[in-house]
């Protein structure tokens, strides 16, 4: 291929110069074709075939209802969790020098890199009544383990990350002049963050928390460990999803993931006009 | 990611009791949620002693669980990495109507739940699927089999290689590469000689990534592969197995091992960040 191209692509393809555009592109199209679009068109497809009356019973049903309201609220407690610790972290790494900085800061990246599984395994264990956390909080009357507060807590494990990663560059790359002069205004450290600091990271913020949220309502494999898994009360959605399809309920299944699919597309484009938002503002400056 | 001198400025003006307390919480947090969990999982494989924690490694459906995870390994990342970098030069080279969308297309896997993905799977490849009567008048298996956990993995994993490459080859330009064909060398030549070195820890920090991702796949996989014992068991999915069957420490033992990947790949990725840096 490689003399014949050469030769043939300047007269052929003139704007070109580059090659291997043929190529990449055929490669490219062919495997997203087969492997991320004919998945997702199938299940398109199927939430099509049941039909909006009968897509609105599955998706009312009180047992879909309780597994929607349960992971909406564990990843909601979850996200709340993560917006105040993520701050706090992004703050701490960025902002002050101090033995360990480093390796906290590499912490940071170990929800990420431990599988789920492995993270569900781990906290159910610690959170069991004979593990090293349950046994401190059986006494005082707090089961974590099968209830609701497992689920959450299994999804801000998984979705720490996600706020303290998009907070973090912001911090640091900050223009420092602006505090200055509310410092020589004599504005209170806290006016300082509230005022100066805390307008500017928002978008940032705002971005990290809804796909921490995003996240949270998709996490499975760390919630399922904990959780339990009784139907109506810690089953979450996309579990319900697995079981509709292991009865043979195509239309059940694919109701209840097209439904996740959708809350998910919806906070992907909140976080991208957030994106926007952000890359607007910083332009001009 | 170390910051220039502007927090150093600021920092002797703060109030150092402000400081202190905000760096003992953070530490102290993260240490009840993410350093304790890691801990506990090394010490409960361990707790009853290393000949259990080896045994229970050495158990044949716990052996085969690693084997059938590395089999989708090595076979996931060569096709990664092709595709990862034939997507991040197509978009970062050329122009053309339905780039964005392609781009966006790319990194959907991102933003749909894995275990989504597998019920994707499913719905494609299943008995009432799209293509499950073709397949099965063919008799081809792909469902809870091989096929079907290399297939959904190539799925979560997909973005990896192109989200680190792609940004790299629109700021690096194609100028050396316009260079090296003017010069007279062949596309092959450009690509061995010009855009591989320029790309090289872009290409193995995606990799690594997608690698990782690979191996600990659980939601995915579990739609896809049954989960048949010693059959289509992988490592994540072995470890709820063990947790089902009440066998906690040989959970842990199997866990331990996915735990340590984790720890390598961190390091690695360390490593990494600081060459490219």
């Amino acid at each position: 291929m490689s003399v014949a191209a050469v030769i043939e692509a300047p007269t052929r393809r003139q704007k070109r110069v580059l090659p291997g555009f043929g190529l990449t592109m055929g490669l490219t199209l062919t495997y997203v074709g087969i492997i991320v679009l004919l998945p997702v068109i199938a299940l398109v497809l199927k939430g099509a075939e049941i039909g909006p009356l009968r897509f609105w019973e599955i998706v009312t049903a009180p047992r879909t209802l309780a597994a929607l309201r349960l992971t909406i609220t564990a990843a909601a407690l979850a996200t709340a969790f993560n917006a105040l610790y993520g701050l706090l972290m992004a703050w701490v790494l960025v902002r002050y020098r101090f033995p360990g900085r480093r390796l906290l800061d590499a912490m940071m990246d170990i929800p990420f890199a431990l599988p789920t599984a492995v993270a569900g395994l781990a906290l159910t264990a610690l959170f069991s009544e004979n593990g090293w956390y349950g046994a401190i909080l059986a006494p005082a009357g707090i089961s974590v383990v099968y209830t609701i507060w497992g689920v959450a807590i299994a999804m801000a494990f998984t979705s720490i990350p996600f706020v303290v990663r998009t907070v973090q560059p912001i911090l640091e790359d900050l223009d420092a002049s602006q505090e200055e002069a509310a410092r020589t205004l004599g504005a209170t450290p806290f006016q300082i963050f509230s005022r100066v600091i805390f307008p500017a990271i928002l978008p940032a913020y705002l971005i990290g928390t809804t796909i921490a949220f995003a996240r949270s309502l998709g996490e499975f494999g760390a919630v399922i460990f904990i959780a339990g898994n009784l139907p109506m009360k810690t089953e979450v959605a996309s579990l319900l999803a697995v079981i509709r399809l292991e009865e043979y309920d195509y239309n059940g299944a694919a109701a209840i993931a097209l439904t996740l699919v959708a809350i998910a597309l919806v906070l992907l484009a909140l976080s991208n006009w957030l994106q926007a938002q952000l890359t607007r503002r910083r332009v001009p400056a | 990611m170390t910051p220039a001198a502007a927090p150093a400025a600021l920092a002797p003006r703060q109030d150092l009791r402000t400081a202190n307390l905000l760096i003992g919480l953070a530490v102290a947090l993260t240490l009840f949620i993410v350093v304790v969990p890691l801990a506990y999982i090394f010490w409960r494989a361990l707790s009853e002693g290393f000949a259990v924690f080896a045994q229970n490694i050495m158990a044949p459906d716990t052996l085969h669980a690693i084997w059938l995870t590395t089999v989708v390994a090595v076979i996931t990342l060569p096709i990664n990495l092709v595709i990862g970098i034939s997507a991040a030069w197509l978009i970062a080279r050329f122009t053309f109507p339905g780039r964005k969308l392609l781009l966006t297309i790319i990194e959907l896997p991102f933003s749909i739940s894995p275990i989504i993905a597998g019920v994707c799977y499913l719905l494609l490849y299943g008995r009432q699927g799209l293509l499950g009567p073709a397949l099965a008048a063919g008799d081809i298996k792909i469902l809870f089999a091989l096929p079907g956990i290399v297939l959904v993995t190539l799925f979560v994993t997909s973005p990896f290689v192109a989200r680190e490459v792609l940004p790299l080859m629109q700021a690096q330009g194609s100028e050396q590469e316009q260079a090296a064909l003017t010069l007279g060398a062949s596309g092959w030549q450009v690509f061995r000689r010009v855009t591989l070195p320029n790309i090289r820890w872009a290409l193995l920090y995606g990799a690594v990534l997608a690698t990782a991702r690979a191996v600990g796949e659980f939601g995915a996989v579990s739609v896809v592969s049954g989960a048949i014992r010693g059959q289509t068991n992988t490592l994540p999915l072995q470890i709820e197995l063990l947790f089902n069957d009440l066998n906690i420490v040989g959970a842990f033992a199997a866990a331990s091992t996915l735990t340590l990947i984790a720890l390598v790949v961190l390091v690695l990725k360390t490593v990494i960040e600081g060459r490219t840096r």
